[in-house]
């Protein structure tokens, strides 16, 4: 009996290319944290907002830069867009498939980088991928071929990729990282701070490969990095979240051009958030 | 040629190689593990030999029978539900479990492709066991039911892959002490199922706990089939029962089975859904 080629997951979704990549109104989302030291009897606790009323849309084949500090709310915003997250309320919509009721379909659609390189590390680059490349049921021939080419792409010896993760730098990883996402093609590629860690020139790598990405492969692609120069060069349009909302829209030019005085994007930031990049929690 | 529809084939081709990827990961985990892998077949052996020398010391060799039924019973179905309820605790280790979760993979799909590893593994290792108490004790299997009791065995895996999935719902829940929640509920199953001893011996009040544990009537029907009980049944010469004689306690496995494996997709399904709402699938947990 032969068995009926398999296409790319998202080729199973139908979805209309005609709405916006990625819609999202009003989003919610809060946690509840420990407050004070823990008792017998369940600790005291507090409500966090982490991401407040966030609206915005991201078009097809294109790169939407949100920018803010650590703690402002980025990476919950990615991990909601994930499916790993429910929202408290709000939508969110990717190519008018809902988050919460296409759930299914819109795993088949997209992919992500988190800012930690979370692998299996006593397997090799290529064990992972493989790994990676058959649960979106894709050709493992094929995918070892097109991992090793990424890989190669981004800057690894080809030796490191049949080596244990362990072995590699955090740079390494990250690029191991990016491959894994690259790898399943997806429509919408959520990229959560995906330069963390790597040297100028693995970033300058990576940063070309994002754009090569978007113009080849018809991808739609969230970036979220705190990178004043990376949102710069590769994102067409930028929102400055702080607090977990987002605070100013628009390209880089029209962001310096609501403050007055502002020569760069950094300095808009500083006078719209009223915060500085790169404070901690 | 094929009568079923090209888009069902694709689909079940999908699933069965999204199930193969978690029997490719693993392998591969496995095989890096290595070293630790003899150690732990090493001391399973160890132990399942000094358990089985106690029936030798005895001069017993019927209540030989019976403790080398009970360990290699035990070591297959613990093995199979630590794997599968293990599973989870190791994907929050190494912060892997949200790649998992945002795959397009169903979580049945996800639990045939574990359980399909771990089972095979269970299985290796059993008869690894197996082979190696042979140097301890000489075993005379002459008329025992073995086709039988891999019919058991078998059957009774799909009660225990439901376990498991529920177990997984811990480490889920708290890396930790989820971790640490696991190991009680085997060590619970192995104290109710009498898988050394009859159950007839454990506290009146525990007895009846035995009830609700399908490795009771997974060694029940393995030892009919070893003929262990059966009047004039001896090593050599032993009165393995028939399948049929076991078809009760198979209908009761495959009961668990049914009830097991759906109640354990539900129930993940629920804890799942409470971690996405609380933020507890992030690495630290």
């Amino acid at each position: 009996m032969g068995m009926a080629q398999l296409r790319p997951v998202h080729e199973e979704v139908s979805y209309d290319t005609n709405l916006a990549a990625l819609d999202v109104a009003h989003l919610y989302k809060t946690f509840v944290k420990k407050k004070g030291k823990q008792r017998l009897f369940g600790a005291e606790t507090k409500k966090v907002v982490a991401v407040e009323d966030v609206s915005f849309k991201v078009n097809r084949r294109e790169i939407y830069g949100v920018l803010g500090p650590n703690g402002s709310g980025k990476s919950t915003l990615i991990r909601m867009l994930s499916t790993l997250l429910i929202p408290n309320s709000g939508e969110a919509k990717i190519f008018g498939l809902d988050l919460q009721k296409d759930e299914a379909d819109i795993r088949k659609l997209l992919n992500r980088v988190s800012v930690d390189a979370a692998f299996y590390k006593k397997l090799s680059p290529r064990e992972n991928l493989l790994y990676s490349a058959r649960l979106y049921g894709l050709n493992p021939g094929e995918a070892d071929v097109k991992s090793l080419n990424i890989l190669k792409r981004l800057g690894l010896r080809e030796k490191a990729y049949y080596e244990p993760l362990e072995e590699m730098s955090r740079g390494m990883q990250q690029k191991v990282a990016i491959a894994r996402a690259f790898l399943t093609a997806p429509v919408l590629l959520l990229l959560d701070e995906p330069t963390t860690g790597l040297d100028p020139k693995s970033r300058r790598d990576v940063q070309e490969f994002i754009l090569e990405l978007r113009d080849d492969h018809d991808a739609t692609i969230l970036l979220t990095t705190h990178d004043m120069p990376e949102a710069e060069r590769l994102c067409e349009r930028i929102a400055f979240i702080s607090q977990g909302k987002i605070v100013a829209e628009g390209t880089s030019e029209e962001l310096k051009s609501l403050v007055d005085g502002a020569v760069t994007l950094e300095d808009a930031f500083i006078e719209l958030t009223g915060e500085a990049l790169h404070e901690d929690e | 040629m094929s009568t079923i529809p090209v888009r069902l084939q694709t689909g079940l081709w999908r699933k069965m190689r999204s199930a193969g990827a978690f029997v490719f990961r693993d392998f591969h985990l496995t095989r890096r593990y290595a070293s630790w892998v003899v150690v732990f077949l090493f001391y399973s052996i160890v132990n399942s030999a000094t358990i089985v020398l106690i029936g030798v010391a005895a001069g017993d060799s019927m209540q030989t029978l019976n403790l080398i039924l009970g360990v290699l019973m035990w070591s297959f179905l613990a093995v199979l539900f630590g794997e599968i309820a293990n599973s989870i605790s190791y994907e929050r280790w190494e912060g892997t479990i949200e790649y998992t979760f945002m795959a397009p993979v169903s979580r049945l799909t996800h639990l045939a492709g574990v359980s399909l590893f771990s089972g095979a593994y269970a299985l290796i290792r059993v008869i690894i066991v197996l082979f190696a108490l042979v140097a301890f004790v000489s075993l005379d299997l002459t008329g025992a039911n073995v086709l039988g009791i891999l019919v058991v065995l078998l059957v009774g895996s799909l009660s225990f892959m439901g376990l498991g999935l529920m177990a997984a719902v811990l480490p889920l829940m708290s890396p930790e002490h989820g971790a640490q929640g696991t190991n009680i509920v085997q060590a619970l199953l192995l104290l109710i199922s009498g898988v050394y001893y009859p159950i007839d011996i454990l506290p009146a009040w525990l007895q009846p706990f035995s009830v609700i544990s399908p490795a009771t009537y997974a060694l029940n029907a393995s030892r009919k089939l070893l003929g262990i009980g059966i009047e004039g049944s001896e090593p050599g010469q032993l009165a393995g029962q028939s399948i049929a004689s076991v078809l009760p306690e198979l209908g009761i496995l495959l009961l668990f089975g049914m009830v097991f494996i759906p109640l354990g997709l539900f129930i993940f399904s629920k804890a799942e859904y409470w971690a996405k709402q609380t933020g507890k699938l992030k690495r630290s947990g």
